[in-house]
């Protein structure tokens, strides 16, 4: 296809170099420097989607950021991206584009019906519609209307593209590089401030672009071109184009994505896709310009309408002209300058302007053209399906409510200006609040909350000269506070066009007998009619207008529908729009990728994994691994055919009668230092601590300050004043907080250092009746004979020459030790233990065996501690010093904790002895009572006895220091079980405790 | 995200920072009788305030210190932070 539509001269792209792209499966070109949408309308294709709910035809209506619905699917380098602005998108050869919200496709649109039903989709027609049937929600409703609606299809492969994020700081920030950007930038960078201005665009110069005027005696192009040239050399700024400065949050940070590689076939080797920029800045200088404002008439959504800046922005920077019969709509001087350029390029525009005699320079020079312009008049309605191809017209009254005989003329866009709006998004996210200015029907900020300030067209300031002024001024100033440097800048000559005031007109009234709808959101397809309908059912705040008919939501974020909506609501109201207010500008101000705002943490980066020093060996034995927090633990060792049932059984049964080794390198260990380290842990844990010998171990508990168990573990009394304390692995950075809070807040008298050990140590738990024979032979210079070294007793030792820290604690009830030494040394002692251990039957165990073992045995772990949980209710209040008092222990005297049929621990058996009793389930007294079914308990761990061999769980079940003996039913709707069980002391295997002692 | 002035290491991004809770609240001496109401009101009851605010929080990816930070909990300003061991004036 030919460019038909594209100039023969002119606009800032580069005519030698071609590019191919696709759209909708349809071969054009395109030059370098344009962008989807210029391209496509070179190639005269406008209809590019569907409307959101009504599936009405939509072309293109800005040429930039404020583009509500030309949004694509793309496609690059074998990935698919969604909710793409064709406006913003750069070409690139090979390019892929799709229309998104259509189906089966743009041209012809089943969902296009809704548009002959649109008497049918009213506001709020969702919430009205599909609330009953109740059940038809989930299958029909909600499939049915996230097929048909959305803004593309995010892609469910793994995202192959780097993302990165950066953190920087500056003395001002700068967002966006038009004139008042510029200015502002280079006043700062003289003054020796650091700098850095952002550039949504590719290129700089904003408005600069695409005005005529002159600086300092060059175009405002040029002028551009020469400070940004002068930016980019000095070493205190930052200059970044295809950058949006999106949020600005608390303390003056804002966030910035920069495009590094979207506008490329492909990212560069080594090269992120986009970077994330999170900036912290002393100042900001908000240059976000101004975004021009729609005129409301009928069927104003029609492709082929759009904004008048936009029509003059496609002729100037990518020589493509929008139509050639054009229509320019206007209520201010804007759209003469549309209408000049047409002219210039051998185009014959008709302007109509809504006011009756306006007169300025700008209408002078259009007139001096021989421009065809008339007078009080409106466009009444657009015709046309898939392109504007009339319009209707009228002469409209002086009071701008009475419409003259209808005319129809031909035209194939219609270009609108109803003038401008200030960008305040960033400087409304800052907290500013803001304000509304008569003058030009809009708001621009107010006071400030933090250091913010908002220059040229953004804080509306529509002259070109005043801009720059006040640019110049307030860049000086703010660096100048921070630098205490001043380099004041000459004031350049500037020549611009005077324009005159423009005309308060923005909705032009419907003719009798016609219904045209009228948009004001081309976005979410929202018109005047549902506002009215919406008001009229009671809806009077503009934040609950908003939502009712999804008036400025989604992407668009009211850039170009905010004002005239809320212009419709202060009219109804009969309020004037500062009384309406405006909803809530919330970041980003335009779509931010997921994977820049993720970054690098993606996958292992997300949550790095950590290792024991023996991890390498567990792999060599087949260890099927599970995470345990961000630790990765042998969970079974695989042996032939095994299944995680088989070899866990295996292994505990080993560990009951021969011995068994199992790394606890995870477990928390926290070193304590200093002469009150034992009031410390007499304060922290619930028993008694202050007698505890030098080279003994003791078991404690220690409670939150509500009484509830926080966690458990042993602490050895290593010397006279320092002490080595295990914690559980998942609680292990709670513990070392908790303990830091009452050193550093509550209790700072006391002399005591606390700090993580527990990547120092590598530790392995060696468990089972012939253990002590295989420390025999691992520490042949020492006395670990069960009176060298008795229950609970530490000592070190020499492990080959490795100093090894032997504690005699059992968490598998066996006869057991803990061995640690230096996390360097770990392997070494692993493979010298089982070594030592071969002709003993030694066989490492896993998590799961290790779980099996604790649950016979009635030792409490994570599933019973679980944060709800008081020391009696897991049969620790034998471990409640009287005496002493400790953290929480006035809790435990609260009603309920100290209640006589309180919940606590038991055993739970099948009366089968066979089926196993699935962790969570509930006991009930009477499976077939009615629902609900009074829960009289729930089980905590289930496991395979290996000592009985049947299952048996642990539960927590109230008053179970009764219920011992009693049947119960286990009732598990999830798996739908209901199991007869009988209740059993907590301890299945060796209850009193003797095999540890042995 | 917020900046705040840890007294130890100078300006520091939120991120590095855990919240703990109101800082006006005094643990009852150990040992000491009391009511089941002041019990209460140390350990459940809180003011959900709006406004300044002297609240803890512990720089947990940095010195580890507990530090005393007033913050205006509507606005999020912060307008003094102090050492664990510095009395809130």
């Amino acid at each position: 296809m030919t460019q038909s539509f594209r100039l023969e001269s002119g606009g800032l792209i580069n005519r030698d170099k071609k590019i191919s792209f696709k759209f909708n499966g349809k071969n054009y070109y395109g030059y370098e420097g344009d962008t989807l949408a210029s391209a496509l309308i070179a190639n005269g294709v406008h209809l590019i989607g569907r409307s959101f709910k009504y599936h009405r035809p939509r072309g293109f209506f800005g040429a930039g950021v404020d583009e509500p619905y030309a949004i694509v699917q793309l496609y690059r380098n074998g990935e698919t991206e969604p909710n793409i602005k064709a406006t913003e998108q750069e070409l690139f050869e090979g390019l892929e584009a799709k229309s998104v919200n259509c189906w089966p496709s743009v041209n012809f649109d089943v969902g296009a019906i809704n548009n002959f039903l649109k008497i049918f989709l009213p506001a709020g027609f969702y919430y009205k519609t599909f609330m009953w049937p109740k059940s038809f929600w989930y299958k029909i409703y909600e499939p049915f209307i996230r097929r048909a609606a959305g803004l593309g299809t995010a892609s469910i492969k793994h995202d192959k593209e780097r993302y990165e994020h950066k953190y920087e700081y500056c003395d001002v920030l700068i967002t966006g590089s038009g004139p008042s950007g510029l200015a502002s930038a280079y006043s700062a960078a003289k003054n020796g401030a650091k700098v850095i201005l952002a550039e949504d665009k590719s290129r700089f110069g904003g408005t600069l672009l695409t005005s005529e005027v002159n600086i300092g005696n060059q175009s405002g192009k040029e002028w551009a071109d020469s400070i940004i040239s002068v930016l980019k050399e000095m070493p205190n700024v930052t200059v970044k184009n295809r950058s949006q400065v999106f949020g600005y949050y608390d303390h003056n940070m804002l966030v910035m994505s920069e495009r590094i590689s979207d506008h490329l076939p492909k990212t560069k080797k080594f090269h992120p896709k986009q970077r994330l920029w999170y900036i912290r800045a002393k100042e900001v200088l908000i240059s976000s310009g101004s975004i021009e404002r729609p005129i409301v008439f009928g069927n104003n959504d029609t492709p082929g309408v759009m904004l008048s800046s936009a029509a003059k922005e496609y002729m100037k920077v990518y020589g493509v002209l929008v139509g050639k019969k054009p229509l320019v709509f206007t209520n201010n001087d804007s759209g003469y300058e549309t209408a000049i350029e047409f002219k210039k390029n051998g185009i014959d525009p008709i302007i109509l302007d809504t006011r009756k005699e306006p007169q300025s320079e700008i209408i002078e020079e259009a007139k001096n053209m021989n421009i065809n312009i008339k007078n009080s008049y409106v466009v009444v309605a657009a015709q046309g399906y898939k392109k504007v191809k009339s319009a209707d017209i009228a002469k409209i009254s002086d009071n701008k409510e009475e419409l003259g005989s209808i005319e129809n003329i031909e035209c194939d866009c219609i270009c609108v200006s109803g003038f401008w709006t200030p960008t305040i998004h960033l400087a409304s996210q800052s907290g500013n609040k803001t304000k509304f200015n008569e003058d030009i029907d809009a708001f621009v900020p107010g006071i400030s909350k933090q250091n913010e300030k908002t220059l040229g067209a953004a804080n509306g300031i529509y002259t070109l000269e005043e801009t720059l002024k006040d640019s110049f001024e307030k860049g000086n100033q703010l660096s100048k506070k921070i630098t205490n440097n001043e380099n004041k800048v000459s004031f350049p000559n500037v020549v611009e066009k005077k324009s005159t005031v423009h005309d308060k007109f923005w909705c032009v009234p419907l003719p009798k007998g016609k219904n045209y709808k009228r948009f004001l959101d081309f976005q979410n397809d929202v018109a005047v009619s549902d506002i009215e309908i919406a008001l009229k059912e009671g809806y009077r705040s503009i934040e609950h207008v908003k939502r009712y008919t999804t008036l400025g939501m989604a992407t668009d974020q009211g850039k170009t529908s905010n004002l005239n909506g809320l212009q419709l609501v202060s009219k109804i109201e009969n309020k004037v729009v500062p009384a309406v207010g405006h909803t809530t500008f919330r970041p980003p101000y335009s779509p931010v990728s997921i994977g820049a705002i993720v970054g690098r943490e993606v996958g292992k980066h997300s949550k790095p994994t950590r290792k024991s020093p023996m991890h390498s060996w567990h792999e060599k034995n087949n260890a099927v691994f599970v995470d345990a927090g961000v630790w990765l633990r042998p969970r079974y060792y695989k042996r032939g055919e095994e299944n995680l049932f088989e070899a866990s059984k295996r292994e505990a049964k080993n560990v009951r009668t021969n011995v068994g080794v199992c790394d606890v390198t995870t477990l928390g260990k926290i070193d304590i230092k200093g002469p009150d380290a034992a009031e410390l842990l007499n304060r922290v844990y619930t028993n008694a601590w202050l007698k505890l010998p030098v080279g003994k171990a003791r078991y404690g508990v220690m409670l939150r300050e509500d009484g509830i168990v926080m966690d458990d573990g042993t602490t050895t009394r290593i010397s006279e004043n320092h002490y080595h304390m295990t914690t559980t692995t998942a609680q292990a950075a709670n513990v070392l907080s908790h303990l830091e809070y009452y050193l550093q807040l509550v209790w700072p008298e006391l002399n005591v250092n606390v700090v993580s050990t527990t990547e120092q140590w590598a530790g392995a738990a060696v468990a089972g009746p012939k253990s002590r024979e295989v420390l025999k032979k691992l520490f042949p210079n020492s006395d670990v004979s069960n009176e060298g070294l008795p229950f609970m007793g530490y000592m070190e030792a020499d492990l080959f020459g490795v100093k090894a820290k032997i504690f005699r604690i059992s968490f598998s009830g066996e006869l057991a030790y803990e061995v640690n030494v230096e996390s360097d040394n770990g392997y070494f002692m692993w493979e010298k233990i089982i070594e030592a251990g071969e002709e003993f039957g030694i066989q490492p165990y896993g998590t799961e065996a290790l779980s099996t073992l604790r649950i016979e045995m009635g030792h409490v772990a994570g599933s019973e501690l679980d944060g709800r949980t008081i020391p009696y209710d897991n049969s620790l209040e034998g471990l409640l010093n009287k005496k002493k008092d400790f953290i929480g222990k006035r809790s435990l005297s609260r009603k309920a904790f100290a209640a006589e049929d309180r919940q606590k621990i038991v055993g739970v058996v099948p009366l089968d002895k066979k089926t196993s009793i699935p962790e969570g389930s509930h006991l009930v007294k009477d499976s077939n009572a009615p629902l609900p079914n009074p829960k009289l308990g729930y089980i905590s761990a289930s496991c395979w006895s290996v000592e009985h061999d049947n299952p048996f769980s642990l539960a927590i079940l109230k008053d179970g220091k009764n219920m011992i003996g009693e049947k119960l039913f286990v009732m598990s709707p999830l798996k739908n079980k209901v199991i007869p069980v009988e209740i059993v002391s907590s301890h299945y295997v060796d209850p009193k405790g003797e095999r540890v002692r042995s | 995200m917020l900046h705040i002035k840890c007294p130890h290491c100078g300006m520091r991004s939120q991120n590095e920072f855990s919240y703990g809770g109101d800082a006006t609240v005094k643990r009852p001496e150990l040992g000491k009788e009391i009511s089941d109401q002041d019990w209460d009101n140390f350990v459940y009851n809180r003011k959900s305030l709006r406004g300044k605010h002297w609240e803890l929080w512990q720089h947990l990816s940095g010195c580890r210190q507990w530090i005393k930070v007033q913050r205006d909990t509507a606005t999020h300003e912060i307008f003094k932070t102090l050492k664990a061991n510095e009395e809130i004036s």
